[in-house]
């Protein structure tokens, strides 16, 4: 037992190395992962660089001046700082960005999971479910869910989770259905394997691969949705800092301020960029027919 | 499966519209009305029965047209929408045809072409426009091209030249996905042992392009389409707002400020339900266009 163990850790082991080399060798995929990682470390070190007082209150005096060495992204029409206001908003972005993602895949990998794994008639009414909620289109689905709930970050985060879900589920359902007729999934049910253990130890962790791909790079169409219910005035409120809010605030002062319009839109672009194309990377590196 | 379905609809969107906190009665009288005068409204408006006998009320109404009225303006919520859909419609129509007209000869040409430099622009472009938000985009053409160069209108829906940007700005996305799509399908189809007889037959690379290749590289395209068109009904939201356009997409949003219920389920319901009959559209062609279903289709007669 001692021996096989040893193997197949060590098999384990490699195989995640060989995607780390296979991505490593892409350029492009290590940009999106460098940018990605600055942007993490800036997040994190947000009090550390500058403190959040700068980023809510600011001084009439200084209302909507230019970029300058003070004020590097200039000040809003409340005399904010605006790179400090960036900085401090994307927290809540990545928060809800990878929180809806991380509940999201959760939820629906269970519900995926079930309906691919069991097939028959747990697979036909979960789908049946999921086919019906996603006739609903996303956004549409998020806003009248926030609707009902009100405003604020807690709530559309919910509504984002709830509205991954459908997604998640499908594409862990199929993921699922690609493994769950191979030969070793049989081997472990003859052997008296519970259900449950084999959809955790046998059948999850290789079907992994299109999951984590599709997590990347939902991440950043999420921080994209949550900034697009904040502009409308759904998301997050005012003073807080948030990327989109700070776009709804900008359009009254768009040709008087224009660095108002374009700063938090290229943090928005910049983070969802990283994202994708980190997770162009991991498709390519995890694809094994692009194995050289 | 269409009559079902939107039912189904109709629950999910009633269902959550109904969660929210607070007494419609209360929402519609204001803070100061008397407990009697909300009771009263309560019990006229039905708010008082089960949530399914609402829903089944409800239901029965909506097939005849009938989807309320407005808390806020007291108008039927059916003939609100129906004076603002033609817009979004002309909108959304637009977009997806200039999404496909763009988006799809561009990824022919990027698979076609692989790792030329048409193919590394289009990707590459693909995927900055695909990271990038509708609504800030949407944003810095006004900046651009309505407040800089003073060559087209940021705000309305009045005449032709209004709908050059918001439509683009819809598009971009869409566009950016579907080559990226069709590029995708199209490599996965010339490695086809079919294309490779196709050439040994002697058959020109025009034909073997357009009349092997591209035929069977389409079909994921056109339910992607078909899809796109789910999430632009959505983008619609954002976008008409950008632009002050009075769709249905702005109706939505105001209704939701203001907390008009009616208004709101009535809108996503519609919205909903014209991206279904959109989807059963996108199938019978599919079934048109699709040898394989229109074969089995036959052999079930």
């Amino acid at each position: 037992m001692e021996d096989i163990d040893f193997n197949s850790q060590t098999r384990k082991k490699s195989r995640r190395g060989e995607i780390w080399r296979r991505m490593k060798k892409n350029r492009i995929a290590m940009v999106g992962l460098f940018i990605f990682s600055a942007i993490l470390l800036l997040t994190i070190s947000a009090d550390l660089i500058t403190p959040y007082d700068k980023a809510i209150t600011g001084s009439l005096a200084d209302r909507l001046t230019p970029p300058s060495s003070s004020h590097w992204f200039g000040t809003d029409n409340y005399g904010r700082d605006i790179f400090a206001r960036i900085l401090h908003a994307s927290r809540r972005s990545l928060v809800m960005g990878i929180g809806a993602v991380l509940v999201g895949i959760t939820l629906g990998g269970l519900l995926g999971a079930c309906a691919g794994y069991y097939g028959g008639r747990v697979d036909s009414v979960i789908m049946r479910i999921i086919d019906t909620v996603i006739c609903i289109p996303f956004m549409l689905l998020v806003l009248a869910i926030v609707a009902a709930l009100g405003p604020g970050l807690v709530n559309v985060l919910i509504a984002l989770m709830i509205s991954m879900i459908p997604t998640y589920t499908r594409v862990i359902r199929s993921a699922i259905l690609t493994v769950v007729g191979q030969d070793y999934i049989e081997a472990a049910k003859s052997c008296g394997t519970p259900n449950r253990w084999i959809i955790l130890k046998h059948v999850l962790p290789n079907a992994i691969g299109p999951i984590i791909v599709q997590a990347t790079m939902t991440v950043g169409t999420m921080i994209i949705w949550a900034a697009s219910t904040s502009f409308l005035g759904m998301g997050i409120q005012p003073p807080e800092p948030e990327w989109g809010a700070m776009l709804a605030e900008s359009k009254d002062y768009m040709l008087t301020a224009p660095y108002m319009v374009m700063f938090p839109g290229f943090a928005i672009a910049l983070t969802a960029l990283s994202l994708n194309l980190m997770g162009d990377g991991l498709r390519d590196a995890l694809d094994p027919r692009l194995k050289d | 499966m269409l009559v079902p379905m939107l039912l189904a609809i109709i629950f999910i969107v009633y269902g959550i519209m109904s969660l929210t906190p607070g007494d419609p009665a209360q929402l519609i009288l204001g803070t100061r009305a008397s407990p009697e005068a909300i009771a009263g409204l309560r019990h006229e408006m039905g708010f008082d029965k089960p949530f399914v006998v609402r829903y089944g009320e409800y239901v029965a109404k909506a097939a005849r047209g009938d989807f309320g009225n407005s808390w806020r303006t007291g108008r039927p919520v059916f003939q609100v929408i129906a004076g603002r859909f033609p817009t979004t419609i002309k909108l959304s129509l637009a977009a997806v045809v200039l999404a496909v007209l763009v988006g799809v000869p561009l990824g022919v040409l990027a698979a076609v072409k692989q790792y030329s430099i048409f193919d590394v622009i289009g990707t590459t472009i693909a995927m900055f426009m695909a990271s990038i938000p509708g609504f800030w985009f949407g944003l810095m053409a006004i900046l651009f091209f309505s407040l800089k160069l003073r060559l087209l209108p940021s705000n309305g829906a009045d005449s032709l030249k209004h709908y050059i940007l918001p439509a683009v700005t819809l598009a971009i996305p869409v566009a950016a996905s579907l080559l990226r799509l069709t590029r995708t399908t199209m490599l996965e189809t010339i490695r086809q042992d079919y294309i490779r007889t196709a050439r040994a037959k002697g058959q020109t690379e025009g034909k073997v392009i357009f009349r092997h290749a591209l035929k069977n590289a389409l079909l994921p395209v056109v339910t992607a389409t078909g899809m796109e068109f789910g999430g632009l009904l959505g983008g619609v939201v954002t976008i008409e707002t950008v632009f002050s356009i009075n769709g249905v997409g702005m109706l939505i949003i105001d209704a939701i400020r203001m907390k008009d219920i009616p208004q709101v389920t009535g809108c996503a319901i519609f919205l909903a339900a014209s991206f279904m009959i959109l989807m059963l559209f996108v199938d019978i062609l599919y079934a048109y266009i699709d040898p394989r279903i229109k074969a089995s289709y036959q052999k079930m007669n």
